[in-house]
């Protein structure tokens, strides 16, 4: 079941950035780690693909005004 | 009173124990009376100065200050017997439900009490809201016996609005009191009501607030009678009954009396909070109004809250009806002379400005451009008089300030409501005009969704330079010319302006010099050397107007389109089209094509789109300013005219439409007959009626459809200006054109044929269940030749439909707009392009998810590369 929603087409790329990637991403962009929309650790998708509180997901989504869009998340319990 | 800053750093709600009202009142009222018949308040009397004054020659008896300055003090009255509060009754019955009637503990075990409280304790300290819990103490609390005291528990029922029921004796007050008094603060706690800042029974009155002179001033009429307000009136009626009820108490006079008193007491008391409360009759003014009590000051539309605290009236504003004035530009406004007058600018005297400023003062407030006050440099203000203007002007040095008149190039703001989109408020520069209507450019009513049949609009005049400054730099008419909602021009020509740019530039139009040079000066152009004055021998010293139009344009401009009079060929021939719609800008000359709505209308302008996002607003103002001057000229050089006589066909014609009608009503009753007979085939998922009555539906749309077709190849573009102006957009379409030549169509009620009225059938001029066209609201007629009674009462029923969609309609999305900017109102995006709210979390991590701001976009999208390679094709 967990491993159906991965490929399912209304579900988003989740992937989970390791640390010295979110420091890369967030150099730049003046905010908190804690102010990123959040995601349940027990979302389907957070747990089909592991992840853990404070971890910060990347997801990868099709979008209506510029085609493919990247956002994060941060898991939360 | 003045310059006392504190800082907020927590506020607490809680409620007012009677001996801090003690405490906090100045002075105790008895006498019901407020002044004596020389007009002095009296002593201990509702007007007492000792609680604050109004008049500015007297003086605050408690505090000294002069009226004006005092805020006002509170004072009290000793009720002679304690009276429900009426905002608390509920909360007193709630609690005394919850609680035994002998013994005064909640209905609760000890166990229970400690859950509840430590749960509450949690909930205070996490600043969660405590309700949810206080619903499941009084779940908990309906006891039949009372777990400590053993004692049973009888029914405990409210009688809206003040009285409680212990069974079937009446509680009175002091009885209530009684027993709220017997409550122990822990279990106060648990029932709601936090002891640190409230006891349950203060929520009976023993002693009343009387609040200062200034929350309740006295008015005095011209003929010098006082009149006083509400709030005193009921006062008074307090205070009388109040003594009676203590005379009569002391006395000993029969229960029955003082129980009476006691009641007429509380209803006086009830009605000074709430005059509105259910259940009991409004108190009322010798007139017949009812009082504005307490609570009616702060509720509602016209309560405290939205009208004062939420909106508030301002000064520096005017507001007057507005009028079109087609001579000035979009960026300004036409201010009557009566309010440039009465408006005034703030300016800071310096060495440079002294002179001018010295003359304003010298003509005066009425005269225009002068001066109403100034401010010295202690911060006096003074107003400008005849006989002060002298002394003024002598004194006058760098650092004072006058008050100027409003005048020409002058920056204000400029709204329409209702505000519903950021170009409803705009920046116009001043010009100072006679009569007494604001005057706008007409290229500007669609932002403002403004017309002329009696909209009134409001100006803010500017106070400050940084705040000019902005406005101007932000909020400046030309810099909405893109719309941000489709990323087009919403700031654009409109009605004469598109037909007078077709009448102007189609093929076949041509102007004497003398012509050419009217229209060009009209649209304030320099008188040019022609371009290319051999191109076409046949012209001679006579202009084109597709020449004149080029003369606007900017010299590199490239631009190819089609126009709004293109008919949608099957194949298009382009620069070859016959009908003038294929337009072509090369390097800034129209080469082909007549222009329309599409080329600079607002909400489709394709010119003047390109001209606003290539080449800046200040070059798109120019251009609109002067295009839309240049097609007013053309239209008055070619001149236009519409009466019925448009709508006129021949009778050829007229017997075609009506063969045609004739053939789709026939076809309407062999879809009927095919019904009845059982013949019909129901489509896939629609049942048979269903069927049928698509199936009408469509005939009888094409019938409507062809015969305007047929009234249309009657019409010709050339001659006949009501076509003229339906085709280029300029108003009107073409339906509403053939409904009046040859066919008006089906009417709809709930977006079918009408089939409501009478018991099976629509009107009682058709058998029952009749299915036919005319049964069911198809108008054959057309508006020119006039509808049968018949057509006109479905015509009727279809039109009030469309009145009360509209109507309904508004209130919805007007809410549902409401709703949407309650939400977003304190987004804002960052300089890297996040979404965050006011407290700092992301909402996107890119905005609009491209970072795309839409008014700069073309038409929602980044950018149109088909459209950008076409123009590059065209550059030589």
């Amino acid at each position: 079941m967990s491993e159906g929603i991965l490929v399912h087409e209304l579900v988003p790329k989740h992937v989970i950035l390791e640390n010295s990637e979110i420091k890369k991403i967030f150099k730049d962009l003046d905010f908190h780690q804690d102010q990123l929309p959040k995601i349940k650790v027990e979302d389907p998708i957070a747990k089909a693909i592991g992840a853990e509180v404070g971890n910060v997901l990347e997801i990868t989504r099709e979008s209506e005004t510029a085609g493919t869009f990247v956002t994060y998340r941060l898991v939360e319990p | 009173m003045k310059e006392i800053i504190k800082k907020i750093d927590h506020i607490n709600f809680g409620l007012m124990s009677p001996e801090n009202i003690r405490k906090n009142s100045v002075i105790k009222i008895v006498t019901p009376d407020t002044y004596d018949e020389d007009g002095y308040p009296i002593e201990n009397g509702l007007m007492d100065p000792h609680l604050g004054v109004i008049d500015p020659s007297l003086k605050c008896k408690t505090c000294g200050s002069k009226g004006g300055e005092c805020l006002g003090h509170f004072g009290s009255i000793d009720l002679a017997r304690p009276v429900v509060h009426v905002g608390f009754a509920d909360n007193i019955y709630k609690i005394l439900r919850s609680v035994c009637n002998e013994c005064g503990r909640v209905l609760l075990t000890d166990t229970e009490i400690e859950n509840f409280k430590y749960e509450i304790l949690m909930a205070m300290d996490n600043e969660e809201s405590i309700n949810e819990i206080i619903k499941r103490v009084q779940d908990a609390a309906k006891k039949d016996k009372c777990p400590h005291c053993e004692e049973k528990q009888s029914d405990i029922k409210i009688d809206k609005p003040t009285s409680i029921n212990d069974g079937d004796y009446r509680l009175t007050a002091s009885e209530i009191r009684d027993r709220l008094e017997r409550i122990t603060d822990e279990d106060a706690l648990v029932l709601g009501v936090n002891p640190k800042v409230a006891r349950p029974e203060w929520m009976v009155l023993t002693v009343l607030p009387v609040p200062p002179v200034t929350v309740r001033p006295s008015i005095t009429l011209e003929t010098g009678e006082r009149s006083e307000d509400d709030l005193t009136h009921k006062l008074v009626d307090i205070l009388r009954i109040n003594q009676r009820l203590s005379e009569n108490m002391e006395a000993g006079a029969p229960q029955l009396i003082v129980e009476d008193l006691w009641e007429l007491l509380q209803y006086h008391v009830t009605t000074y909070f709430d005059n509105e409360a259910s259940g009991v009759p409004p108190a009322r003014h010798r007139s017949g109004r009812p009082l504005k009590t307490l609570a009616q000051r702060l509720k509602g539309k016209e309560g405290r809250f939205r009208s004062n605290l939420s909106g508030k009236r301002v000064n520096f504003s005017a507001r007057t009806v507005i009028s079109p004035d087609p001579n000035i530009s979009i960026n300004e406004v036409g201010v009557p002379e009566m309010i440039a007058t009465e408006v005034t600018v703030p300016v800071h005297v310096n060495d440079w400005n002294i002179e001018e400023l010295k003359k304003y003062i010298l003509n005066g407030p009425e005269v225009h451009p002068g001066a109403n006050y100034v401010i010295r440099s202690d911060d006096r203000k003074i107003r400008v008089y005849d006989d002060t203007k002298d002394s003024i002007i002598e004194n006058i040095e760098p650092g004072w300030v006058v008050e100027r008149h409003l005048k020409d190039g002058d920056i204000v703001l400029f709204n329409r409501q209702p505000s519903l989109h950021r170009m409803s408020m705009m920046a116009h520069e001043v010009k100072v005009l006679p009569y007494k209507t604001f005057r706008l450019n007409l290229c500007v009513c669609p932002p403002y969704n403004a017309d002329f049949d009696g909209d009134e609009m409001n100006m803010h005049v500017f106070q400050t330079d940084e705040s000019r400054a902005e406005a101007k730099s932000l909020m400046r008419v030309q810099e909405h010319i893109l719309s941000p909602r489709f990323g087009g021009p919403i700031i654009g020509a409109i009605h004469d302006h598109i037909s007078g740019a077709y009448l102007l530039t189609r093929n076949g139009s041509t102007f004497t010099e003398e012509q050419a040079f009217q229209i060009i000066r009209k649209a304030k152009l320099p008188i040019p050397k022609r371009k290319n004055p051999n191109d076409n021998p046949e012209l001679g010293t006579n202009w084109t107007g597709k020449e004149l139009f080029s003369l606007l344009l900017p010299e590199k401009l490239n631009l190819e389109y089609k126009g709004e009079i293109c008919k949608n060929c099957q194949v298009c021939k382009e620069r070859d089209c016959e009908f003038d719609s294929y337009v072509v800008i090369e390097d800034g000359e129209l080469k082909y094509g007549a222009l329309d709505e599409k080329a600079y209308g607002s909400f489709s302008g394709k010119i003047l789109d390109k001209i606003v996002k290539d080449y800046g607003s200040d070059t798109a103002k120019e251009f609109l300013d002067r295009s839309t001057n240049m097609a007013i000229s053309g239209i008055m050089k070619v001149g236009i005219t519409t009466s019925t006589n448009d709508e006129e066909i021949p009778q050829e014609a007229q017997d075609r439409i009506q063969a045609h009608l004739d053939d789709a009503e026939e076809n309407v009753d062999r879809h009927v007959k095919a019904y009845e007979e059982g013949e019909l085939e129901a489509l896939p998922g629609r049942s048979l009626e269903e069927t049928l009555e698509m199936k009408i539906m469509q005939v009888l749309g094409e019938a409507r459809d062809k015969s305007g077709e047929i009234a249309e190849s009657y019409f010709a573009m050339e001659t006949n200006h009501s076509v003229v102006m339906a085709k280029t957009g300029a108003r009107a379409s073409m339906l509403n054109l053939t409904q009046i030549t040859a066919c008006v169509g089906q009417q709809s009620v709930r977006g079918g044929r009408i089939s409501r009225g009478y018991i099976e059938r629509t009107l009682p001029h058709f058998r029952k269940n009749e299915l036919g066209a005319k049964a069911r609201g198809f108008v054959h007629s057309s508006y020119k030749s006039g509808l049968d009674p018949v057509e006109f009462f479905f015509h009727a029923m279809g039109g009030r439909e469309g009145l009360v969609d509209t109507a309904i309609r508004t209130a919805q999305s007007g809410y549902m707009q409401r709703r949407l900017v309650n939400a977003l109102q304190d987004l804002k995006v960052t300089e890297n392009g996040l979404v965050q709210d006011n407290k700092g979390n992301v909402i996107q991590t890119m905005f609009g998810e491209d970072g795309v701001d839409p008014a700069k976009s073309d038409h929602g999208k980044a950018a149109d590369l088909d459209k950008i390679i076409k123009e590059m094709r065209i550059k030589k």
